[in-house]
């Protein structure tokens, strides 16, 4: 499947490990802290994702 | 009078040394002043993930024909303003060859290491001039046939190595000032519980490992 939205995959466990290093000093905690940013991140990009469909939806309808 | 309660038990400690030589060590390389200071699950964990976001960056934005790692150089020409390289330098030591190759692009000579991070001719007649012993030189690409030839892979490699850069300046900050504590609770005389825990100095408590 050629879609250019798994590059972001990388990008979020990227930003999610370093940003819950500098929260935590263990990994157990930076990985549980990671885990939880990252579903944060996915999910505001899905609700993004569904609105702008919903936008064209409506565009082409 | 009320008995004082005793201070809580101090957790494992992380001691930042000098914040200073830590700051530009993590800044060199990303981790390194983690390492330094001892911390290393962090530091393989920093230099791992932001070292590979931007290797996985100057991986897509190579290719045989116009050169590796063509989406990292440093120019500020007409027409040709890099900010993103603002950001790819955050990274430190790895994006430092862009600065040489600019240099070296900028006396007239030709790029080394297969234009590794050497900024792209403006126009087709820019130097260096053609070497006829180098008849594929990606050095004699143009901005406009590196990004025609990468495609969307100039900036998906733009970004991720400016990201990299940006995720660095977090772990420098780590490594200056240690890992941001959560708030600590208020009592009810709005004094901070944890006010008396805190020990000044370089030393900054962490939580236990689960």
């Amino acid at each position: 499947m050629n879609n250019d939205l798994w590059y972001a995959l990388p990008l979020v466990v990227a930003a999610s490990l370093v940003y819950a290093a500098t929260r935590h000093e263990q990994i157990g905690p930076i990985l549980r802290h990671a885990l939880r940013i990252g579903a944060w991140i996915l999910g505001f990009m899905g609700i993004i994702f569904v609105v702008l469909w919903g936008v064209c939806w409506l565009v082409d309808h | 009078m009320p008995e004082p309660s005793p201070p809580p038990a101090p957790g494992p400690q992380a001691n930042l040394k000098d914040p200073f030589v830590a700051g530009v060590l993590a800044w060199l390389v990303p981790g390194l002043g983690h390492a330094y200071q001892g911390r290393y699950p962090k530091a393989v964990l920093l230099c791992f993930t932001i070292l590979g976001t931007f290797l996985y960056g100057l991986y897509l934005g190579s290719d045989k024909e116009v050169g590796w790692g063509r989406v990292v150089y440093f120019s500020f020409r007409k027409n040709d303003v890099r900010l993103y390289y603002l950001c790819q330098v955050g990274i430190g030591l790895p994006a430092l060859p862009a600065l040489v190759q600019a240099d070296v692009v900028q006396r007239g000579r030709r790029p080394f290491w297969h234009a590794l991070m050497a900024p792209a001719k403006l126009h087709a007649n820019d130097p260096p001039p053609p070497d006829p012993k180098y008849p594929d030189d990606p050095a004699q690409r143009t901005c406009a046939e590196v990004v025609h030839s990468l495609a969307r892979l100039f900036e998906l490699g733009s970004l991720y190595t400016a990201i990299a850069g940006l995720l660095n300046i977090l772990a420098i900050y780590d490594a200056c000032c240690g890992p941001v504590l959560p708030e600590p609770a208020k009592k009810k005389d709005g004094q901070d519980e944890t006010e008396q825990a805190e020990p000044k100095g370089q030393a900054i408590p962490v939580e236990k490992p689960a």
